[in-house]
């Protein structure tokens, strides 16, 4: 697995912008300077990334200023979108289902995904067989998954109506239901990537150093103790980095939501995201939506840069301190 | 990851490591999770060689006892393969800026050491934490502008805009293994930037190319925002939307509407057992977005 790595190495090549050999003969210094790209060479991929995902970052804020209706020209409205969205019922019980649902996943998706992946980092024949399987869900879309579990749990026709037969349970109408709905969009989108995750810990996993488990077992640790000694501390970094993407990826759920319940019933999953699109790709409210997406973003780097410091992930201690 | 020599190993054998011995516990709950994962994925492909009307019947689980493909028929008798042309253009063309573009961007930041290029690396950074949906109103806003709209660049744009951070952070990480010695020698020898990309960087780089290349495909065969919103009529639909679509027109028809999903997968999983190593690099080439 190529890792890609992280930023320390462009911190070091800082420190020594130039090679400090203090008389190059003139030759070498200029085979080391022909056949250098300059930073030219960056202006195409930059213009484009700007155009299309730096840009659109500033503007969705000066958006939020502004009243449009997708049709005329936005105009400026000064704070009236966001003392609007300060006081609206709609956004705080958006926020609220948002973040209750971020939960819910946060909760549902580690423990099974650290399971999982610690699981599939071993290196039995069987085990790779089935974490081959197991990693099936990732690589459909979250339409194509969504659809497939909307057909499961169709009240009348799905797995769901069996299921209900089966245990006597009146109604099968899990998407009808205020819980029911968020429980089962947690649980969907938990089903599409707890795979992702797993393949974050197994990685994890993978680059513990055997010695430990060694020390651990002339310890006399067994499994269960060894996993709770070894496994879990170590994995700790890979916890904080699975967790913030967890919690940004949570934040934005939109397919699921739409394809699933879309919003409903009432607004029982009515998360930001999809009140972002009901308001402006369906009420054209384009100006308010922007207030509401501006603050989505500010929600989701809030959220994860307090993880990071919380967990003390900012000072990257490596867990192999010692060693 | 070798056995330990008998010297050292520690003489009782049930202190073995986790994956040594059978661990019935973790065995039991991986069985679990097989059944959570399979039992869909059973659902969907043997509902789609069942009639509609068995289907209705005999409800979800049961088993395709008279095989047939006519539910794969009323979907191929549709759009579906404008759609399936669509995707398969907007993931070509995603994949293929998203590669030239890193790779320059790459290979600028690895081998122009000023400041300028270490400002461009770190915006790329910035960029990784950008979601697409936060920004969806103002791209919305400039597609329309440049009179995209409801066409196939409006998707392939930004959806390749949003791929390029991970592949040029993909890329810096390749590129920056190759020595600083073959560099000189090329230079040396008088070769140009562009040469020395051609014939040195690229050919050492192919693993993260593929990964790259991998991960923008995937981004935009699976991506449904921008089609969703950027796109509207028939002729530019693309499979996710195209998917989204058959739920109003197939209703009740769940085999039809599961044989469109199977389908749009197929491609991606026979990817998935032909390049099984690159197809997982390129998703886990950072984010779950």
């Amino acid at each position: 697995m190529s890792a890609p790595p992280p930023i320390p190495a462009s911190a070091r090549r800082a420190e020594s912008p130039h090679p400090s050999s203090p008389a190059p003969v003139a030759g070498r210094r200029r085979a080391r300077d022909t056949g250098r790209p300059g930073v030219l060479w960056a202006v195409p991929g930059l213009l484009f990334f700007g155009l299309f995902a730096a840009a659109p970052m500033v503007l969705v804020a000066w958006l939020s200023f502004t009243s449009w209706d997708g049709l005329s020209a936005p105009a400026w409205s000064g704070t009236e979108n966001w003392s609007r969205l300060w006081s609206d019922p709609a956004m705080h019980r958006a926020l609220r289902l948002s973040l209750l649902l971020t939960l819910l996943s946060w909760a549902f998706q580690t423990p099974v995904a650290l399971l999982l992946g610690v699981w599939s980092a071993g290196h039995q024949r069987s085990r790779a067989v089935l974490s081959a399987v197991f990693f099936l869900p990732l690589l459909a879309s979250s339409v194509a998954l969504a659809l497939v579990w909307r057909s499961i749990l169709d009240p009348n026709f799905g797995l769901a109506a069996d299921v209900a037969r089966w245990l006597e349970l009146g109604d099968a109408n899990v998407l009808g239901s205020q819980r029911g709905a968020l429980l089962a969009v947690a649980f969907v989108a938990a089903w599409q990537f707890i795979p992702f995750h797993a393949l974050l810990y197994q990685g994890g996993a993978r680059q513990i150093p055997r010695s430990l488990y060694d020390a651990a077992s002339i310890d006399g640790a067994g499994t269960v103790r060894q996993f709770f000694a070894v496994t879990l501390p170590q994995l700790r970094n890979t916890a904080v980095t699975s967790s913030v993407l967890m919690v940004v990826g949570s934040l934005t759920y939109f397919e699921t939501v739409l394809i699933l319940t879309g919003g409903g019933p009432g607004s029982a999953t009515t998360i930001v995201p999809y009140l972002m699109y009901e308001t402006g790709f369906r009420a054209f409210d384009l100006g308010y939506a922007s207030a509401v997406a501006t603050s989505l973003v500010v929600v989701a780097t809030g959220v994860s840069l307090l993880m990071v410091r919380l967990t003390g992930f900012g000072r990257m201690r490596s867990t192999r301190e010692g060693m | 990851m070798k056995t330990v020599p008998p010297a050292t190993a520690p003489p009782p054998s049930r202190h073995r490591p986790l994956w040594r011995r059978a661990n019935i516990p973790a065995g039991a709950g991986a069985a679990l999770w097989l059944a959570i994962v399979l039992i869909p994925l059973y659902i969907l492909v043997s509902a789609t060689l069942r009639t509609r009307e068995d289907y209705l019947e005999r409800g979800a689980l049961a088993l395709p006892t008279a095989p047939s493909v006519e539910s794969y028929r009323r979907v191929l008798a549709g759009d579906f393969l404008t759609y399936l042309f669509n995707t398969v253009v907007v993931t070509a063309a995603c994949a293929a800026l998203v590669v030239v573009l890193a790779v320059t961007v790459a290979y600028s930041v690895v081998r122009t050491r000023n400041a300028a290029s270490r400002r461009v690396f770190q915006l790329f950074l910035l960029g990784l934490a950008i979601p697409s949906q936060a920004v969806i109103i103002p791209v919305y806003l400039i597609i329309t502008e440049l009179n995209f709209y409801d066409t196939l660049a409006a998707v392939i744009l930004p959806t390749a805009a949003f791929a390029l951070p991970v592949g040029v952070l993909i890329l810096v990480g390749t590129m920056r293994d190759i020595d600083e010695e073959t560099y000189e020698s090329m230079a040396l020898d008088g070769a140009g930037p562009l040469r020395t990309l051609l014939n040195l960087t690229v050919p050492m780089s192919r693993a993260g190319i593929a990964t790259v290349g991998v991960f923008s495909a995937l981004q935009a065969w699976n991506g449904f925002l921008f089609p969703f919103l950027l796109t509207q009529s028939r002729d530019t639909r693309v499979l996710t939307l195209g998917l989204y679509d058959y739920v109003g027109e197939f209703r009740v028809d769940v085999p039809a509407l599961l044989a469109a999903v199977v389908l749009s997968v197929v491609p991606i999983f026979a990817a998935y057992l032909l390049a099984r190593r690159q197809l997982v690099n390129g998703l886990m080439g950072v984010g779950g977005r």
